[in-house]
C-alpha cells in the first residue's frame, strides 16, 4: 500500500493542533499544511496585545518552533490558496494549478474579518485586524500624538483602543450599537469597560454610523452619519469575522453558518474532518449547536479531528471560554452568556476595576465574566461545568469564598 | 540547553532540551508532551499548565505572583508546590529541573 496523505487546509491555530495530534495518534502518512500567509502558525490573540504594542516580535508569538514540525515530519506550503477540493478524486487543486492528492483532508480554514463598503475605504492608514500583515501595517502609522479611530466596540476594537492609547495615540472608538461589546455581554460590562477607557483617556461614541472615509490619498477624517466627524491618522476596522466555509460549500458538505461536523469534528464526508472558528458543531453543555471564535475552541477540537482521521473517538465537548487583555485589566470569560435571566455582580464595579458578573438562567450558572479575578473564573467553569446549582446572594456575597461555591 | 524534566501522573518521564529564556510550558508544547494543555498559550489566563516542581527545585524556581496564586487555587488538587509552567522562564541554572504533571488539568 502506497503512503497515505493528510492535507490540513489552514495553517492557524488549529491546524498547529492537528497536525502533531496526527503523529501522537499514530497517523504514519503524509502531512501537509497550506496556508495562505508567509508564516508557520502564530497565536492570534497577541496581535491586537503584545504584537502590536511591540512587546513581542514573531518570533515570539510562534506557536511551535519550526523545528518541531520538521521533527514531526509534517510539511507546509505557505503562501498557497486552494481553489477548490474534488470529493470524487480526492485532490485539492491549489491556486498555483497544482494538484495535491489526499486520503484525509482536514479543514481548518478558520474566519475572515468583515470587510465595510464605505467610501474611502482605500485609502492609506486604514487597516483591518486579524493577521501580522494587518499589524504591521497599522505599526507604520502609530505615532504618538497622532489621531487613531477605531470602528467597532468589540474586543478587538477595544483592546487595539487600550494599546494605541498606550502608546501615545489619542483614540476615539466608534459603535454602532447602543453600547460596546453589545453582541457578547451585559449593559453592566459595557459600561464598566467604557467607563475603564474614558478614565485611560479613550473617547467611546456609541449609537454612531460611519458614512465614509475622506482623505487626499491618506485618510484624515472619518464621516458619520449624523454628521459628525473625525480627526484620523490611522482607522482600524473591527467589526467581526466572518467563517471561511466557501471552499466546504463548493465541494457539496453541509455548511450552515460554518461547516456542520459532530462531536468527533466529522463532516458528512467520512474522510474530511473541521475544526476551529469554521467549525459548527454541537456542545452538550449548551444543548445546541455553536460556531465559536476562540483559540481554545480551535485547539481542542482540532484533537478530536486528529484522532477521527485515525479512525479513533475522541469527543469534543469543551466549555467555552475567552479571555482580553486591556490595560491592567485581565478578563476572562467562562462559559456564553446568551439568553440569561439574571445578572449577578460580585464586587465593585462601578468604580473598581476586580469584580466578576455571573450570569444565570433558571438559577444555574451558565456563564460568568471575570476581571482580575482568575479565582472566580477558575470557580465558575467547575460550576458551569459540573452544573452545580448556585444561590444568587451567594455569588454576591464577597465575604463567601468562591471555593464555597462548589461544595 | 537546559534539560527539563517532565514526570506525568503515571510515572513516565519526558526529558527535554528547552533553551533558556523558554518557559518551561512552552518546552511541554514544543516537545509534545501531553499534561500540559496551555490552553491560553502562555498568557497567564487557564491554569491549563499547571504543574508541581520538585522540591528541590523550588528555591531555583521563584514565586507565583498574585494573579498565578489565583489561578492555581482553583485548579484540581493545588499543592505548596504549584505553579503555573507558563510563568516559569528556564534559566541556566534550571538544568535538571523535576517538574510532574497533574492528572487532569481541570
Amino acid at each position: 500500500m502506497s503512503e497515505q496523505t493528510c492535507i490540513i487546509i489552514g495553517a492557524s491555530h488549529a491546524a498547529a493542533q492537528l497536525a502533531p495530534s496526527l503523529r501522537q495518534q499514530g497517523w504514519e502518512g503524509r502531512i501537509i499544511v497550506i496556508g495562505d500567509e508567509a508564516y508557520i502558525p502564530y497565536h492570534r490573540p497577541p496581535l491586537s496585545k503584545t504584537f502590536l504594542s511591540g512587546e513581542k516580535e514573531v518570533d515570539g508569538i510562534l506557536i511551535r518552533p519550526a523545528a518541531i514540525y520538521q521533527k514531526n515530519a509534517i510539511e507546509f506550503k505557505l503562501g498557497s490558496r486552494v481553489e477548490l477540493i474534488d470529493r470524487a478524486h480526492k485532490t485539492i487543486t491549489l491556486k498555483s494549478g497544482e494538484v495535491l492528492n489526499y486520503d484525509k483532508l482536514a479543514l481548518c480554514t478558520g474566519s475572515r474579518v468583515r470587510k465595510v463598503t464605505l467610501p474611502g475605504v482605500e485609502l492609506e492608514g486604514i487597516h483591518y485586524l486579524r493577521d501580522i500583515g494587518d499589524v504591521e501595517g497599522i505599526k507604520q502609522h502609530v505615532a504618538a500624538g497622532k489621531q487613531a479611530v477605531i470602528v467597532g466596540g468589540g474586543y478587538i476594537g477595544l483592546e487595539t483602543a487600550a494599546v494605541l492609547n498606550k502608546l501615545g495615540m489619542k483614540v476615539t472608538v466608534l459603535e454602532m450599537a447602543p453600547r460596546v461589546l453589545a453582541r457578547v455581554t451585559a449593559p453592566e460590562l459595557s459600561e464598566f469597560y467604557t467607563r475603564v477607557h474614558t478614565e485611560e483617556g479613550v473617547v467611546i461614541k456609541t449609537g454612531i454610523a460611519v458614512s465614509g472615509l475622506k482623505g487626499d490619498g491618506h485618510v484624515q477624517q472619518v464621516h458619520c452619519a449624523d454628521g459628525s466627524s473625525f480627526d484620523a491618522d490611522l482607522v482600524v476596522i473591527g467589526v467581526g469575522v466572518i467563517p471561511n466555509v466557501e471552499l466546504a460549500e463548493a465541494c457539496g458538505l453541509n455548511v450552515d453558518n460554518g461547516i456542520v461536523v459532530d462531536q468527533f469534528a466529522r463532516t458528512n464526508d467520512p474522510d474530511i474532518v473541521a475544526a476551529g472558528d469554521v467549525s459548527n458543531h454541537p456542545n452538550q453543555h449548551y444543548n445546541r449547536r455553536l460556531r465559536l471564535e476562540s483559540v481554545p475552541n480551535a485547539s481542542e477540537q482540532a484533537k478530536s479531528a486528529a484522532a477521527s482521521i485515525c479512525g479513533k473517538d475522541v469527543e469534543y465537548n469543551a466549555l467555552p471560554w475567552f479571555w482580553s487583555d486591556q490595560y491592567d485589566l485581565k478578563l476572562q470569560i467562562a462559559g456564553l452568556s446568551q439568553g440569561y435571566d439574571e445578572v449577578v455582580i460580585r464586587g465593585d464595579i462601578k468604580s473598581s476595576r476586580k469584580f466578576s458578573a455571573f450570569y444565570l438562567l433558571e438559577g444555574k450558572l451558565i456563564s460568568a465574566d471575570c476581571v482580575n479575578s482568575p479565582l472566580e473564573f477558575m470557580v465558575s467553569k467547575r460550576l458551569i461545568t459540573e452544573k452545580i446549582s448556585v444561590n444568587a446572594a451567594q455569588l454576591a456575597d464577597i465575604n463567601i469564598s468562591p471555593k464555597e461555591f462548589l461544595n | 540547553m537546559p534539560l527539563i524534566n517532565y514526570i506525568d501522573h503515571n510515572g513516565n518521564q519526558f526529558e527535554a532540551e528547552v533553551a533558556v529564556g523558554e518557559t518551561v510550558m512552552q518546552g511541554a508544547v514544543d516537545n509534545m508532551i501531553d499534561g500540559i494543555l496551555a490552553e491560553c498559550g502562555g498568557a497567564c489566563a487557564c491554569a491549563t499548565c499547571h504543574c508541581y516542581v520538585d522540591d528541590a527545585w523550588i528555591e531555583k524556581t521563584g514565586q507565583a505572583d498574585d494573579m498565578e496564586k489565583e489561578l492555581l487555587e482553583a485548579a484540581v488538587d493545588p499543592k505548596d508546590n504549584s505553579r503555573l509552567s507558563c510563568q516559569m522562564t528556564v534559566s541556566e541554572d534550571m538544568d535538571g529541573l523535576v517538574v510532574h504533571l497533574p492528572k487532569s488539568q481541570y
